[in-house]
């Protein structure tokens, strides 16, 4: 068995358009939630989101790759060049044949579907652009990747909902582990604030209007966000050889299925991944200082995630800190845990834990310390990041300190 | 603009050149437009007429619609809009 290491990390999403960015404004606590601004918003009851502001693409992309790439894989794009230019490497040989792309996405190209079914439906037109399949396809991001940067090995995408990316690094690890692969470029990425994307979530009354406040006992509902975060998995050997800056180690990963209702999380399956995770990578949960949550800031979610946590880490649960991220960059949905996955190397290096901001009131179901509104120092050593999805299918990652 | 014209601008858009270079001659491998620029080509002719092109992309040679130049695809455009009054 093969050690992993992260060699690079790239991403754009509501708090940021790169990792300095958004590390800068996790530590700070800012929110990235703001009012959505798309055709139709005023249809909507749901119109906050964590939307990326700011971001042209026209400039970055020729006109022919505006006419390929959906706004979820312009995001992919834009985060992978940063991984790939952090870690240093170039694909080519040996190297270019076994490396490949495993991302995550729930949607691929919503805006895609929505702007052509606007266009064949309610505009009643009868032709649609060539690429529209091409553009929307939920491998279309993968693809371009590949592509770009001369990936030749194993690539595909992983559709689990708000697991999709944490599903895809679990994936993507252990291709590296095994050997099969000496590297991997993995996350994912989502771009559903587009108004059928965000009707159909508002249609699940799960949303909330205001605030994603995760933990607090005030809390009403998810909000959305859109982004991609990006990542090099590289095997500890190669990436040492070549004096490669290695950011954190991929210690372990565990996936576990409720196998009991398609939208209400469940305690055992949430309990059976984290505790999976620590058994995989063989770390004693009493090593673990952080957990990124999937605190989604629903009443089911967080309470049955704290429950989960306690039944764990025992009496640990009351010493480590676990935050939810979302209460500033919204929920990525299928690239939610790549993005979070930020936070982890931020804790693991710079020793900074980032907050669970929006945090008004105490509940005790969610009884654990979720580092309210302000970011902290400490020093940890082992982070869980969860992922919990709709239809019940979970992935954690456990990762340490290099 | 004459229905030349107006074909010659989409396809140099397409070939990402000025429409003086490109002429009747030409093929559309000669502008270094591929398949899939093709069928983009097709797209839009069809929105800037408002016309249906019979093209199938698995069989060009077999449509009912000659694209082994230029002067071909302007004269099938002709007849389509002509058709089309």
């Amino acid at each position: 068995m093969k050690r992993v290491v992260i060699t690079g990390a790239g991403t754009i999403n509501a708090l940021g358009h790169s990792v300095p960015e958004t590390l800068h404004a996790m530590r700070e606590g800012h929110c990235g939630i703001g009012e959505l601004e798309f055709r139709d918003v005023e249809r909507l009851a749901i119109r906050i989101g964590g939307q990326v502001r700011g971001f042209e693409a026209e400039g970055r992309f020729n006109r022919q790759q505006m006419s390929l790439y959906d706004r979820f894989t312009q995001f992919t794009l834009t985060a992978a060049k940063e991984a790939i230019d952090q870690s240093g490497l170039n694909f080519h040989g040996e190297l270019a044949a076994k490396s490949g792309v495993v991302l995550g996405t729930a949607g691929g190209g919503v805006s895609t579907w929505d702007e052509n079914y606007r266009s064949v439906y309610e505009e009643g037109k009868n032709r649609v652009h060539p690429f529209v399949v091409p553009k929307l396809m939920n491998n279309a991001a993968a693809s371009h990747v590949s592509m770009e940067h001369n990936l030749k090995g194993p690539s595909f995408t992983v559709s689990t909902a708000c697991a999709s990316s944490n599903h895809a690094m679990a994936q993507a690890f252990s291709m590296v582990r095994s050997g099969m692969a000496p590297v991997m470029v993995t996350g994912g990425s989502e771009s559903m604030l587009c108004f059928g994307g965000v009707k159909a979530w508002e249609g699940l009354r799960v949303m909330s209007k205001d605030a994603c406040r995760p933990f607090s006992a005030n809390r009403n509902g998810m909000v959305q966000g859109e982004g991609a975060g990006i990542f090099v998995f590289e095997e500890m050997e190669h990436a040492k050889a070549r004096g490669a800056e290695i950011l954190c180690e991929v210690a372990g990963f565990a996936m576990s299925s409720d196998a009991s209702d398609i939208v209400m999380p469940s305690k055992q399956g949430a309990a059976r991944a984290m505790a999976g995770a620590l058994a995989d990578a063989r770390i004693n949960p009493g090593d673990v200082g952080y957990i990124n949550a999937h605190g989604t800031g629903t009443a089911a979610n967080d309470k049955t995630e704290c429950a989960a946590v306690a039944d764990v880490f025992g009496r640990h649960a009351d010493s480590l800190m676990i935050s939810s991220t979302k209460s500033m960059h919204g929920h990525l949905i299928g690239g939610t845990g790549a993005v979070e996955l930020l936070a982890c190397i931020m804790a693991l290096r710079d020793g900074v834990i980032a907050p669970t901001i929006g945090y008004e009131e105490p509940d005790p179901e969610c009884a654990l310390d979720v580092v309210p509104n302000e970011a902290r120092e400490a020093k940890v050593d082992v982070v869980l990041s969860n992922a919990f999805a709709f239809g019940g299918l979970n992935a954690v990652l456990a990762l340490r300190k290099v | 603009m004459s229905i030349s014209d107006r074909v010659i601008a989409i396809i140099a858009e397409q070939a990402v050149l000025e429409p003086s270079d490109v002429s009747p001659e030409s093929t559309l491998e000669d502008l270094g437009i591929d398949s899939l620029g093709l069928v983009e080509s097709i797209f839009a002719i069809e929105e800037e007429f408002d016309i249906s092109i019979p093209f199938n992309a698995n069989e060009p040679s077999q449509s009912d619609f000659d694209i082994s130049n230029v002067a071909a695809i302007i004269a099938g455009i002709e007849k389509l809009v002509a058709e089309k009054v």
